[in-house]
């Protein structure tokens, strides 16, 4: 019985090469399940603008490469640049924001003793709880009356308020796990409130800091029924609305080529940041699912 | 949740050599910290939340009275037969997406598991769909599945399924399952990550030990694997459910609620009212609907959250 039992182990332990081999051919061949999606459509923005109108069979350029689709989004709406700066705009401060507000929020309820610390954090928490798709109503009227509907503002605004749960929350263990020794080191040495916060603790919670940001950036990137329904004005539109816009034949006839360059402009950046910072963002993910 | 933080109350005034208590004593500067992120939450969190719940007692249009009429948004929404179709879908969708991304997330999750020679590159790969977010991936998907510009159509011609091009998102069924594969393909990598933590949990002597007492695959996944990732699996389970409830962007985007609005889902069907009719009151009194079946959907994930701390 153990024999048999270690024998088996052992073929399982080494792997001779056969098994090895069709593991690696099945392990590639869902890998390209996955990707074929996104490599099929990068592919095709590089077909001219009749090519791109028909199946994309094969999906690279036939008829020689191109930038003509990227080329047509400059006339939709005020241009692909503008609309991409909007977006930049938005995720860059989402993230900027949500950095600096959760960052103080979870010194302060990791840090300090206060009356009524538990229902406030249970209070930002339970935002997570109520889905913001419910309270859209009031939100358009809240905007309306501080005059930051239609504005980029009140899009970051809301999108930040939408990533404080978790992110108070990822922040607040951050400095509960560095040791309070620390912090009373940097104290007697003189470094108090926003100064050892910023020079001495800073430096520590990095890491959750990296996540936050990254996870509020991309977030806010891709946001759409939000940003469908905050801006009214066609110039103030994110990507994700302009290229909706434009899928649905707003602009004249479907531009397929046109849409799918939108939509790799939207993607490629999604994509860069999280091979570059994955370690954050999976961090993040696992916080965030576990909250 | 904070509990940590409270249970070291000082008692009276505290000796000068325990240098850790001080910390400890009552500071307002907390709030200053605190203040930003309250400020936020009320604003556009709690103020709004309170809102809807007034608001859907009244007939509120966008511009005109606003009138209180009770509970009239309630009742006639009691009678909307498109909401309730709408809330139909929604749980159909739910169901069906949840079955998916379980079944596909814990079959990558179990694939990619045990480290070997490339395991990095193929859990990337993967898990990169679920980055690129749910506009792009739709509007991706619509071009995937335009009959005359797409890629389905062709390819299941060539392969023979179809005589003619076929228009996918002409027939409810397939262009159902054209988002849902679409939404499978999108978020399973999320479900594949959640999952493999479970699994990479449990300890491998387990199965060292059920195999020399000669259980067979089947019985250990049955036997081991299934009990002890429960947790991992519940979590992605109210994960899914939460999530496909709000469902909106992919049926909004590749479908445009078609065909014949039968895939309007909750979501949908409050933005149209809202911000369609704009009919504030009335999509305020559905969304509080909606708000109901979330919470207790939530609720049940804060019953399944606390057993977990009691059994720590």
């Amino acid at each position: 019985m153990t024999e048999t039992a270690s024998a088996v182990r052992s073929i399982r332990r080494r792997h001779p090469w056969r098994i090895q081999l069709a593991m690696h051919a099945a392990s590639i061949l869902v890998a390209a399940i996955f990707l074929a999606p996104l490599v099929w459509t990068v592919l095709v923005t590089f077909k001219s603008k009749a090519e791109a109108g028909l199946p994309p069979l094969p999906p690279w350029p036939v008829g020689g490469w191109s930038i003509e689709n990227y080329r047509t989004l400059e006339n939709f709406g005020a241009g692909l640049i503008h609309h991409t700066l909007n977006s930049l705009i938005v995720a860059s401060a989402t993230a900027a924001l949500t950095i600096v507000v959760s960052t103080l929020a979870g010194y302060g309820f990791s840090r300090f003793r206060f009356p009524m610390k538990g229902a406030f954090f249970v209070v930002i928490l339970a935002a997570m709880m109520v889905p913001f798709q419910s309270i859209l109503t009031p939100l358009f009227l809240i905007l309306s009356r501080l005059h930051l509907y239609n504005t980029l503002t009140g899009l970051v605004l809301i999108y930040v308020t939408l990533q404080l749960p978790f992110s108070v929350f990822m922040m607040r263990n951050a400095f509960d796990s560095v040791p309070h020794e620390i912090a009373e080191a940097a104290r007697i040495d003189g470094a108090r409130g926003l100064k050892l916060l910023v020079i001495v603790l800073g430096p520590l919670v990095l890491p959750g800091i990296a996540s936050v940001g990254l996870i509020a950036f991309l977030n806010a990137w891709n946001e759409f029924l939000g940003a469908l329904i905050f801006l009214s004005e066609q110039d103030k539109y994110t990507l994700p609305v302009l290229m909706t816009a434009v899928r649905s034949g707003r602009f004249g006839a479907i531009d397929w080529g046109a849409v799918q360059a939108g939509v790799a402009v939207m993607m490629l950046p999604c994509l860069a940041l999280f091979l570059v910072l994955q370690r954050y963002y999976i961090r993040g993910l696992t916080a965030g699912a576990v909250k | 949740m904070s509990g940590s933080q409270t249970d070291d109350v000082p008692k009276g005034p505290t000796s000068p050599a325990r240098r850790v208590r001080r910390r400890r004593r009552v500071d307002y500067a907390g709030y200053l910290y605190i203040a930003p992120a309250i400020l936020l939450v009320v604003v556009f969190f709690v103020v709004p939340l309170v809102m809807t719940a007034w608001m859907s007692l009244h007939n509120w249009p966008l511009i005109g009275r606003i009138r209180w009429i009770g509970f009239g948004n309630y009742i006639a929404l009691w009678n909307d037969q498109r909401f309730w179709h709408a809330l139909g879908f929604t749980v159909y969708y739910t169901v069906w997406a949840t079955i998916g991304l379980l079944a596909v997330g814990l079959a990558l999750a179990l694939f990619v598991e045990k480290p070997r020679p490339g395991i990095g590159f193929y859990r990337t790969a993967y898990f990169l769909p679920v980055v690129v977010g749910f506009a792009s991936a739709s509007l991706l998907w619509a071009w995937l599945s335009n009959v005359d510009s797409g890629l389905f159509s062709p390819v299941a011609q060539w392969l023979g399924l179809t005589a003619a091009p076929y228009n996918l998102l002409a027939d409810f069924d397939a262009a159902f399952w054209s988002v849902t594969i679409m939404v499978i393909w999108k978020v399973s990598g999320f479900y594949m990550i959640i999952l493999m933590s479970g699994l990479q949990a449990i300890p491998t002597d387990f199965y060292e030990a059920a195999r020399i007492d000669g259980a067979n695959y089947r019985q250990r996944f049955l036997h081991i694997t299934l009990p002890l990732i429960r947790r991992s699996l519940v979590l992605a389970l109210i994960l899914s459910v939460t999530g496909s409830m709000l469902a909106f962007d992919q049926f909004y985007i590749i479908l445009a609620g078609g065909p014949q609005n039968q895939t309007l889902t909750a979501v949908y069907w409050i933005f149209n009212q809202s911000f369609v009719s704009f009919r504030l009151g009335y999509g305020s009194a559905l969304s509080m609907v909606l708000l109901a079946i979330l919470l207790v959907l939530s609720l049940v994930q804060l019953q399944f959250l606390q057993s977990r701390e009691d059994r720590r």
